[in-house]
């Protein structure tokens, strides 16, 4: 088999892998700050799909566009969550916080359901069936944006948790919460940010995601779990981690794809999850806790 | 020698009774629809039951115990059909396997020393993994299903597991409550007391001497072999199975409500919470359709809500506040020991 | 009320005649019935007017949309049939794609008097009501639900009319041996792309099965099974243009048919055809909303509504009225089944007299139904239950509509193969 095959199988599941990392990016910031299990993040990633698609379909407008708004819709219910429901749950014991988002999850899946029907709907974008052509590359343009959108993001991101004032407080409260408490910051305010931040890079993540994907309720679930897998690959808590581990993920599933049998691929995917779990349980760029 | 409910009050006892002998008479007086719901209720009361033992007495969160019931249910299944075994010797299969790879899971997991949400998610990952791998096992039907024959629907075959209701039933009451027997021994035997001391400190537990992984292991063990009965008696009720559903991540949150919402480490928490759940779904069901709104999903969404308000308002579970406040167990201070099957 | 009791005396003789109301009637006749139940069925008298269906289908969780779209039918039918002289109530119950619920719901339905249950598009769904019924003596008639071992497996209340997956991939094989005939072109090779779920595997053990004995014109395609809730298919693809084949055969369930196309536009993949042996996906409508010009000449050889029969554009008209904005191709699928369903036990129903779930059962055995939907012979069970004389048809899309090429008989059009390039398309 001619070798511009592997490459190409390599670099589209390096682009999905990015967007699949942005989502576990958000996943990842909420944990490493809050503290909570976010089993409810593929729901808040579907709520964004379905509100790019609302936006492409009756307004016209280019999925990418719409992220920034989608962005601040997801930011504001992430803000509400936490505040009125999850903030209590915080020193509560694992399995009560999963139960809790579990319940959140339920009520927001079905509610899409009821409000968008079962049937699958998309974006339509005009660049949708178009390739670009690189030497011996031939990449879709939708996936070529949604990735190259994800690293934008995630450096955006990466930027205000280093230089702005806001990101250094809550790196300030992830780090020792009593010591922010001490010196005088609004913990809970910090934590809301937070999770708005994260629900909203889930969003943004979902806007990119209708590019390649139609969305559906049932989608939600799938993007929870897979989620799970890149930030525990990558580290929970870490930034880095998350795009590193969604890019290998991404790789992984495709060549094991490729080279196997796609059904197994996600085998694989569980597969490295077993092992770094077990080598490496901090995930491959966290710190030992 | 403890009697085996001597926590309850002369009232916890009666009631106990009562609620034994009404389960005893279901068949008697119910139609076909009480049953089934019924045995669905005893069904995730026995497995919530069995969850319970690893998270609830040795604080090891298991997100994954599908993959215990899908073992005990395809070992089971297998030996009936592929070479004529019953399912009462097919059983010791299916807790073989489940209870290896329990011990697995465990072995690597304590090794590595994997806790809380990352040992949570490598359970999630093992069941999993084998969910795609049984997606490939031609001689098990794959994707495409596992097919028992049917039995004799008005016979009472309990030797082969065929039969009516009525005998499903029987069976899955009897394992509820052989079920909460053991789990009372367990809790105050020797390993009881250890795992109760790993989950409130594991350091503590350590420093005292205690063999914290090998306690943990067993615990695992335990709490796995009991999930596959479940899968068993889950394979000859339905006479198919899927990986897509047995093994999946959905069933592993559906049985563990039960035991978080009646109360997480108590003997009838399990138990009393499967008995608000089921029911709990179907009066939702009924709810919406007399009301009129035929809206695919509704139900989901007033059950979800349910949840997030049992848990918000009732965090210890449902069943420790209902029996402090129908006096069903000791209060703190009415008896000093014992304390540990229900925690207040 | 007089519709009602016209079409309902399957007599015909309108007891409305003889002066009396339809109760008084009924409760004369109440004492007789009875008796005439002990020596024997009396089709004469009957007992019951209407008959309760309990149709049970997953319209949310994972098979919402699916199910959704069957549920259109048994709308329908609840609107046509009594209109029909089918005198129906349709009691609905959702699965929630679960079997446990579906299960229970099965239990409720038949305690709240559902006579018959249709169901339940799932084969692991409609096994868990086929348990039940089995217990009560109550009959299932399967809309939708292609295991083999359904009607395997020994129950004796189950009806389905629905082929196998056996017969499906079957029929579908010949048909393509039947395009090729047609068209004088020929693909030297090919690929299998199936979805490893239970349908797709099942396709796939018919497939291999088969294979050997229909003496196709090249040899047995390579299999490539995907996951079904896989959100790109982009390796899939290319490990099927890696192949080389000429011809893509596909299992599909609904958005991967669509991923699959939209691949193969990407990646310039540019196979004679893509023809699947009888699976969802290629005439749903979201395929034609989302991928336009490129779902033409998609060819999907599967049972289709025969669209010169009156019942088939009956359902049509119904469905205009009920879903305006909808179209009815999109849903015929689902539709033409779930209604085929709920009309064979109505015409049990009407035969028996009664609802009496034994004498409905025996009725439903006699089953011989030639004003239907969809293609094939009349309805009929063999002792398992299975109605084997399910025939399938060509269908092409041809302007973002299903359209029947084969058998030419019923042909709306002419088949077109192969079909144009994706990047020659205007």
């Amino acid at each position: 088999m001619p070798l511009d095959f592997y490459l190409n199988v390599a670099a589209g599941g390096l682009l999905t892998g990015l967007v699949y990392g942005l989502a576990a990016l958000g996943l990842s910031v909420i944990f490493g700050v809050v503290r909570i299990v976010n089993f409810a993040h593929g729901e808040l990633m579907v709520i964004g799909m379905y509100a790019a698609v609302l936006a492409a379909g009756s307004l016209g407008i280019d999925p990418l566009l719409a992220a920034p708004v989608v962005a601040a819709l997801l930011f504001a219910v992430g803000y509400g969550l936490q505040r009125g429901l999850i903030n209590r749950f915080i020193d509560r014991p694992d399995h009560m916080q999963f139960i809790l988002l579990v319940g959140v999850a339920m009520v927001i899946v079905n509610g899409l359901l009821i409000a968008f029907g079962p049937d699958s709907q998309s974006a339509q974008v005009p660049y949708a069936f178009d390739a670009i052509e690189i030497g011996p590359l031939l990449l879709d343009t939708t996936k070529v944006y949604a990735g190259v959108g994800a690293l934008a993001v995630a450096a955006l991101l990466f930027l205000f948790f280093r230089l702005s004032l806001t990101g250094k407080a809550i790196r300030a409260c992830s780090d020792n919460q009593l010591g922010a408490r001490v010196v005088g910051l609004n913990v809970e305010r910090l934590y809301a940010l937070t999770f708005g931040l994260g629900a909203a890079t889930a969003g943004i993540a979902g806007c990119l995601m209708t590019l390649l994907v139609d969305v559906r309720p049932q989608l939600a679930p799938e993007y929870t779990l897979l989620s799970f897998i890149i930030v525990i690959v990558g580290g929970l808590g870490s930034m880095g981690g998350a795009l590193l581990g969604g890019v290998l993920i991404g790789i992984s599933e495709a060549m094991a794809g490729f080279l196997i049998l796609p059904s197994m691929k996600s085998m694989f995917s569980y597969g490295l999850l077993i092992l770094v779990l077990l080598l490496r349980p901090q995930g491959l760029l966290g710190k030992r806790p | 020698m403890t009697t085996l409910f001597d926590q309850l009050t002369a009232r916890g006892r009666v009631a106990l009774g009562l609620f034994a002998l009404a389960l005893l008479a279901v068949p008697f007086f119910a139609d076909g629809y009480l049953i089934s719901v019924i045995t669905l209720v005893l069904w995730f009361a026995y497995v919530g039951q069995a969850w319970n033992v690893m998270m609830g007495f040795a604080g090891q969160l298991s997100l994954g115990h599908s993959l215990y019931v899908g073992l005990g249910a395809y070992a089971s299944a297998a030996l009936f059909v592929h070479f004529g075994v019953g399912p009462w010797a097919g059983v010791w299969l299916g807790m073989l396997a489940a209870t290896l790879a329990g011990a697995i899971i465990g072995t690597l997991g304590f090794r590595f020393a994997i806790r809380g949400v990352h040992f949570a998610l490598l359970t999630i990952a093992f069941a999993e993994f084998t969910r795609i791998a049984f997606d490939h096992i031609g001689w098990l039907g794959g994707s495409g299903g596992f097919f028992l024959p049917v039995g004799d629907a008005a016979g009472a075959n309990p030797f082969d597991l065929r039969g009516s209701p009525a005998l499903f039933y029987y069976v899955i009451l009897a394992l509820t409550f052989g079920a909460l027997a053991l789990c009372r021994r367990l809790l105050h035997s020797r390993i009881g007391y250890f795992w109760l001391a790993i989950r409130e400190d594991q350091e503590a537990a350590q420093a005292v001497g205690i063999d914290v992984f090998r306690a943990k292991l067993i615990a695992v063990m335990i709490s796995a072999a009991m999930t596959s009965l479940g899968g068993v008696f889950y394979a000859f009720f339905y006479n198919n199975l899927f990986p897509e559903q047995i093994f999946s991540v959905g069933r592993s949150i559906e049985l563990i409500l039960a035991p978080v919402i009646g109360g997480i480490g108590t003997l009838f928490g399990p138990i009393f919470g499967a008995f608000i759940l089921t029911p709990l779904a179907e009066l939702v069901t009924w709810g919406v359709e007399s009301a009129g709104l035929d809206m695919p999903g509704i139900k989901q969404i007033f059950y979800g809500l349910a949840l997030v308000a049992i848990v918000v308002y009732r965090p210890e579970g449902v069943w420790p506040w209902v029996a402090r406040h129908l006096r069903l167990v000791h209060q703190p201070g009415d008896q000093p020991s014992h304390r540990a099957g229900d925690r207040p | 009320m007089a519709k009602d009791a016209g079409t309902n005396g399957p007599t015909g003789l309108g007891p409305m005649g003889s002066g009396l109301t339809r109760r008084d009637f009924g409760k004369a006749t109440l004492a007789v019935g009875a008796a005439a139940a002990v020596f024997g069925n009396a089709p004469a008298f009957a007992q019951d007017k209407v008959l309760k269906v309990g149709v049970l289908l997953p319209r949310s969780g994972f098979l919402a949309q699916p199910g959704q779209a069957c549920q259109r039918g048994a709308d329908i039918a609840q609107t046509l049939l009594p209109q029909l002289g089918f005198p129906i109530e349709i009691l609905g119950a959702d699965t929630e794609s679960n079997p446990d619920v579906a299960r229970s719901r099965t239990e409720k339905l038949i305690q709240d008097g559902a006579q018959v249950i249709v169901g339940a598009f799932d084969s692991g769904q409609t096994t868990a009501a086929a348990q039940v019924c089995e217990q009560r003596g109550v009959p299932l008639v399967v809309n939708i639900a292609s295991a083999p071992q359904l009607t395997e497996q020994g129950y004796r209340t189950i009806f389905r009319n629905f082929p196998t997956s056996s017969a499906l991939v079957g029929n579908g094989l010949a048909l393509m041996k039947d395009l090729f005939a047609a068209t004088g072109k020929t693909p030297k090779s090919a690929v299998f792309l199936h979805a490893n779920d239970t349908f797709g595997q099942a396709n796939k053990a018919a497939l291999d099965k088969l294979f050997p004995t229909l003496s196709m014109p090249f040899a047995a395609p390579e299999a490539i099974s995907y996951d079904p809730k896989a959100q790109d298919l982009a390796v899939e693809v290319a490990k099927a243009r890696a192949t080389g084949a000429e011809l893509v055969i596909v299992t599909t369930r609904a958005n991967d048919a669509i991923m699959i196309v939209r691949e193969m536009v990407k990646q310039r993949f540019e196979p004679m055809a893509v023809v699947s042996p009888g699976s969802p996906g290629m005439y749903d409508e979201q395929f034609y909303k989302v991928l336009g010009k490129y779902s033409d000449y998609c060819i999907t050889n599967l049972p289709w509504y025969d669209p010169k029969s009156a019942l088939a554009q009956q359902v049509g008209k119904t469905f205009k009225e009920k879903f305006p904005s909808d179209r009815y191709e999109g849903y015929a699928f689902n539709i033409g089944f779930t209604f085929e369903a709920i009309l064979v036990a109505a015409d049990a129903f009407k035969r028996a007299g009664t609802g009496d779930p034994a004498v409905l059962l025996d009725a439903l055995r006699q089953t011989n139904l030639s004003e239907k939907i969809m293609f094939g012979g009349p309805i009929q069970f063999d002792e398992k239950g299975q109605n084997n004389a399910i025939a399938s048809a060509c269908v092409q899309n041809f302007k973002l509509r299903p359209t029947v090429v084969l058998p030419k008989a019923s042909a709306e059009a002419d088949p077109v193969f192969p079909m144009p390039g994706w990047q020659k398309r205007a």
